[in-house]
């Protein structure tokens, strides 16, 4: 029997450039969607929204109107006042602004150093290439969470306890950057391209600068959204290693959630305010976020 | 090619030896930064928290380490909170991976058909993934909030007497669950969807030749094909429950995951052994046991696959 073939895959490897996926999606399958489909869609997205939707309605809303039946379904006059109230109580000035300085050196921070090893990784030839990888590969997996307790022990070590650089060096390690930009560059960045600035006598770091970094710009830009997303919403580790007073938004979240503040629509009005930024940057790069998500999936 | 073999001497540039060395050096600068990173704040506590899993350490002086060789693991298994957590882990782990998987293939079958307004549909679904798990938590504790909320609400407009989404058992889980549920469906949707429109279109020709219904296709050409992506989101969902936490956190905003610890995971019971309780040692041993779980559960998952896909091959 030769029925050791692995999974039944009796097509070809489907190549797949990125930019390939969007045509073939178009002149893909002739199936049209019935109106079954688009029900089925429509309610989806109903429920995607709602809970925002319900968020705003809270958030504008008083305590005694969140504390009746039925309940208020419309926004209401208070989401200002809601606003001032939970600046006040849960400093969420303070926490969107660490939000933002952690998020964005951990996005900064880790599209460069991943796009450095990717390179490395999908162009250089050096001893011990393979076992790298297979190391970086290997972590992928493993949630960070379990090593929660040695580095808890290590920021106390350093004294960096309830300091921002606690919670962005820990998050610049991303095993799957690395790897997301090696695939990236293995498809996209010519040998020959490097190979003939080599023989114009181009730098190394020359050759990075104006000929690796210009063409792997895409892949920065998808996994520098996914990476922000990610940093600002990343929970445990944040919890634990800062306190309400020096919060990230998501400290300031657990605080409010946490029997602190009683107040329902003073919380909806924290939860709106936390959740403003990311979905302004989902609503202005949605499109690009969805590729990054799907080019992810398939190459990892 | 690589860069090494086209460092082959040139007359136009004739490389010093500072430079050949330098070539042969600069694969390693370009890695350092991140591996540096990686081995003090990814390897390095993955590897200790086994180490410190045999010491008493207390979250004030995590400094002082006292060895207790086996004991944080004796206790844990002497803990009834320590089984119930893990119980809890599994139940809400299926009850929130099982409905989202298949709702999310759900949603990409339909997806993948040609529709108006596409992008905007894969865009909608994948907006409940942007919120974080603490604001999208607030939010659903209270939708399902006993007296005012809008869920026992709805439930009492078709004539469901009101469920104490807090206390009860089951209750309180499919509400956790929910709000996993309701953050990954649409993200695995779209990965599911990426796998799907990498099956190749004359495979469905093919099948429409042999007469075969739309269900028979998806089911002998679309889930075969999807295969290797299938096996990736229940690998990646599987971790992901097992390491729940905030979800449970802040359901009600209590370590102990309700009153009588019935929707306890075991990330909870880690965060309240070290947080709550101030033993680390304790923490750690909890969280080898995570660790040990999740390479079980992929092992599992792996044997299984390749078990199915040789049946499938043999036949």
């Amino acid at each position: 029997m030769t029925a050791l073939t692995d999974p039944p895959v009796t097509h070809p490897a489907p190549e797949r450039p990125a930019a390939r996926g969007r045509r073939r999606s178009q002149a893909g399958r002739t199936m049209r969607g019935g109106k079954l489909a688009y029900a089925v869609l429509i309610v989806a997205v109903l429920v995607s929204a709602f809970p925002f939707y319900w968020t705003i309605v809270a958030a504008s809303r008083s305590n005694a109107d969140m504390a009746q039946v039925p309940p208020a379904l419309l926004p209401g006059p208070n989401l200002m006042q809601n606003f001032e109230a939970v600046m006040e109580e849960a400093d969420i000035g303070t926490a969107l602004l660490n939000s933002l300085i952690v998020s964005g050196s951990i996005t900064l921070g880790t599209v460069l150093c991943c796009t450095l090893a990717g390179f490395a990784f999908a162009k250089l030839r050096f001893r011990g290439r393979g076992a790298l990888l297979a190391v970086t590969v290997g972590t992928m997996m493993i949630p960070p969470q379990l090593g929660v307790i040695p580095l808890f022990m290590l920021i106390a070590e350093l004294q960096w306890v309830n300091q921002l650089q606690a919670v962005i060096l820990p998050g610049l390690v991303s095993a799957f950057g690395v790897f997301f930009m090696r695939q990236f560059l293995v498809q996209s960045l010519p040998d020959e391209l490097i190979e003939a600035a080599r023989v114009d006598g181009a730098s190394s770091a020359r050759i990075f600068w104006s000929i690796v970094v210009p063409i792997a710009r895409p892949g920065m830009a998808a996994l520098g959204l996914l990476t922000f997303m990610a940093a600002w919403n990343d929970f445990f580790w944040p919890i634990v290693a800062l306190t309400s007073s020096e919060p990230t938004v998501q400290v300031a979240l657990r605080q409010l959630g946490g029997g602190y503040v009683n107040d329902q629509s003073v919380i909806m009005a924290g939860t709106l305010l936390s959740t403003l930024p990311v979905l302004l940057v989902f609503g202005l790069l949605g499109r690009q976020i969805v590729g990054g998500i799907t080019q992810g999936a398939v190459k990892g | 090619m690589t860069l090494t073999a086209s460092a082959r001497p040139n007359p136009a540039s004739r490389p010093s030896s500072i430079r050949r060395v330098w070539r042969q050096l600069s694969p390693y600068a370009y890695i350092a930064p991140f591996f540096s990173l990686f081995a003090a704040f990814g390897l390095f506590p993955l590897i200790y928290t086994a180490y410190v899993s045999l010491y008493r350490v207390e979250l004030q002086t995590p400094g002082d380490m006292e060895w207790r060789g086996l004991d944080n693991y004796t206790a844990l298994l002497a803990d009834e909170f320590f089984w119930t957590s893990l119980r809890n882990t599994f139940t809400i782990g299926v009850l929130s991976t099982v409905p989202q998987l298949v709702m999310a293939l759900g949603l990409a079958h339909v997806l993948n058909y040609k529709l108006r307004g596409r992008t905007f549909f894969r865009t909608a679904i994948l907006l409940p993934y942007a919120t974080s798990v603490a604001a999208a938590t607030l939010v659903f504790a209270q939708l399902f909030g006993r007296d005012f909320g809008l869920i026992n609400y709805g439930l009492g407009l078709v004539g469901i007497s009101p469920v104490d989404w807090q206390t009860g058992t089951v209750a309180s889980q499919i509400a956790v669950s929910t709000i996993v549920i309701w953050r990954w469906t649409g993200y695995n949707a779209l990965i599911y969807l990426a796998g799907m429109q990498s099956i190749p279109h004359e495979l469905y020709e093919a099948a429409e030749m042999d007469g075969a219904s739309r269900w028979r296709q998806f089911v002998h050409v679309t889930l075969p094909g999807l295969r290797p992506t299938i096996v990736f989101t229940v690998i990646v969902s599987t971790i992901g429950a097992t390491q729940l936490f905030g979800e449970p956190l802040l359901f009600e905003g209590s370590v102990s995951g309700g009153i009588s610890h019935q929707y306890q995971t075991l990330g909870l019971y880690m965060y309240e052994q070290g947080w709550g309780f101030f033993h680390l040692g304790r923490a750690a041993a909890i969280a080898w046991v995570m660790f040990l779980l999740i390479l079980a559960l992929v092992g599992a998952n792996a044997l299984i696959t390749r078990r199915h896909s040789r049946k499938e091959a043999g036949r």
